[in-house]
């Protein structure tokens, strides 16, 4: 048996979601390969290839990879996948984008965002936000598969794969990139964050989501996150949402302040190992999940906490 | 330019799903349904570009469901689509077997642009435009923020991780919603009144040569596991202390 991984990466790095995914790989079992298709990638192909337990690496390289187009990654990957028993993605932005392409392609039914491997047939993966766990077998021969990254422990960096250049298909694609805008931060990512310091609605305005969260977020070198309220009223960027809309984390520590714990926002916090709720409504829902909650004024609290941390 | 907007009918976002105590899913008898939300999206996007004149020919309404999945399509009518396709059956169709049916539409219908949404929140999957727009061939602009058209070009802004990416897809292609794309129009009673004389055709997934036995076998459905409410601290210094204790900090 045979499972390929998509790496996720910056072309200079590799992504925390590619150990992950082949954590959740090497519970499928077989020999784990990792796709590294970039462009100017050859740093992100050498970071796989440390990867314990990776067989080899297949590097592709070509301008349309750059920034991952699903349309050429999908030419890419289909006719690979005839050596492959199953294709894993992370269910990052970009897993999300292509896997579903390349599984049509295939005739195979995806499962999306597993938590668990339960045998090499099936899965375990959150349905209704996380309201509910379904375990579902897949009939299909071959398996498509995106993978939930806090649900898995990344594996370690001590392997010493073969890294292969694999010919690029020539395109031209249907799709051509433009632009990004990038948020740049000095802070941990969200989704890997060790720690993460939310925001909700009570913050009242981006300025004092800004002036309150961010200096708390710093002292505990935390990610910064938002419910989607408070991403909706404008206080904090989109990919700061944490929710079952935006980013699922699962940080050692979670700060929830001014959040009151909408089903949505749960949905993509609750696996977090400590849970710190900062509200002013003491009946808030946040405070039926937290470990530790605070009933008081945000604007009071959280300058204080950040000075005596 | 012609869209086709196919739609979902789920679970009311604000009904909390519960699962059924035989652990066969997720019990929906009785429950309030409506359209999911990320298509309330696509069907007033498809109106916001009928109205700027960006389209100019049909807003077509797709749903694949029970028989009430009509009264999901007479919402999307309502907001100002022009006419509606139900593909019933009362089998839970997966997202391939969707998108095979979908794909098998576009070809009798040739619309220039698909937008549907993102994800359905019912099963979460965030599947079947990618599977649609790999079926067709067509480019895809999937999690959308911002769709704007340029010449033969649709530019759409993705919310990807970290940011916004910005694409330019060759036309026809699929257009998938994330939630800052628009805010959803309410439709009023007038337009409701006259959605009620737009036509919707009844299809059946035979109808288009597709299988839609599924490929994933539910095992079971279970409640995630419970976290208790922890403990209300007095202050800051308790908070600390606490969290000191449990070596958080």
């Amino acid at each position: 048996m045979a499972v390929l991984v998509l790496a996720e990466h910056s072309n200079a790095s590799l992504n925390d979601a590619t150990a992950k995914t082949v954590a959740a790989a090497q519970a499928f079992g077989g020999d784990v390969d990792v796709l590294v298709a970039g462009h100017n990638a050859k740093a992100a192909a050498d970071a796989a290839a440390k990867l314990t337990g990776v067989r080899k690496v297949l590097h592709a390289e070509g301008e349309a990879f750059s920034h991952a187009l699903a349309e050429a990654v999908e030419a890419l990957v289909v006719p690979m996948m005839g050596n492959y028993d199953a294709f894993f993605a992370p269910a990052t932005t970009t897993g999300k984008n292509i896997a579903p392409r390349i599984a049509a392609k295939l005739d195979v039914m995806q499962v999306s965002e597993i938590t668990k491997v339960v045998d090499p047939s099936t899965f375990e993966r959150p349905i209704y936000a996380g309201n509910a766990i379904m375990t579902v077998k897949s009939s299909d021969a071959k398996k498509v598969v995106t993978v939930r990254g806090t649900a898995f422990q990344p594996v370690a960096s001590s392997g010493s794969a073969s890294v292969e250049s694999i010919a690029a298909p020539a395109g031209p694609f249907k799709a051509a990139f433009v632009s990004e805008e990038l948020q740049k931060s000095d802070r941990p990512e969200l989704a890997s964050a060790k720690r993460v310091v939310s925001g909700g609605r009570a913050l009242a305005s981006a300025d004092q989501f800004n002036q309150y969260i961010l200096p708390l977020a710093d002292k505990l070198g935390a990610g910064v996150g938002a419910s989607r309220a408070a991403v909706d009223a404008g206080y904090a960027p989109n990919d700061f949402q944490v929710g079952q809309t935006g980013k699922v984390v699962a940080p050692e520590l979670y700060v929830a302040i001014g959040i009151s714990g909408a089903i949505q926002h749960l949905a993509g916090m609750k696996d977090s190992k400590i849970i710190v709720a900062i509200n002013k409504d003491e009946e808030a829902p946040i405070f039926q999940i937290a470990d530790y909650g605070l009933v008081g004024d945000l604007f009071k609290i959280v300058p204080e906490l950040t000075s005596k941390l | 330019m012609k869209v086709l907007v196919p739609v979902k009918r789920v679970i009311d976002p604000n009904v909390r799903p519960r699962v059924k105590a035989d652990g066969s899913g997720v019990d929906l008898a009785n429950i309030k349904m409506a359209m999911n939300p990320f298509c309330e999206i696509a069907v007033e996007e498809a109106v916001r570009m009928k109205e700027k004149g960006v389209v100019t020919g049909e807003i077509v309404i797709v749903s694949i469901g029970p028989a009430q999945a009509q009264e999901t399509i007479r919402i999307g009518l309502a907001m100002g689509g022009d006419r509606g396709i139900l593909v019933q059956t009362d089998a839970a169709v997966e997202p391939l077997a969707v998108a095979k049916i979908l794909a098998k539409i576009v070809e009798a219908e040739k619309p220039d642009v698909v937008i549907t949404g993102k994800q359905a929140i019912d099963d979460d999957s965030n599947q079947t435009g990618q599977m649609l727009a790999a079926l067709l061939g067509w480019p895809q602009g999937t999690f959308a923020s911002g769709v704007a058209k340029e010449g033969d070009k649709l530019k759409v802004t993705r919310e990807v991780d970290g940011g916004l990416q910005t694409v330019s897809l060759t036309l026809p292609a699929v257009v998938t919603t994330d939630l800052r794309l628009n805010e959803p129009r309410f439709a009023s009673l007038p337009n409701i009144m006259k959605a009620k004389k737009k036509p919707i055709e009844t299809k059946s997934p035979a109808d288009y040569g597709v299988d839609v036995a599924p490929r994933l076998t539910v095992v079971k459905v279970a409640e995630p596991k419970k976290r208790e409410a922890g403990e209300k601290v007095a202050d800051v210094d308790a908070l600390i202390a606490k969290l000191k204790s449990v070596g958080a900090i």
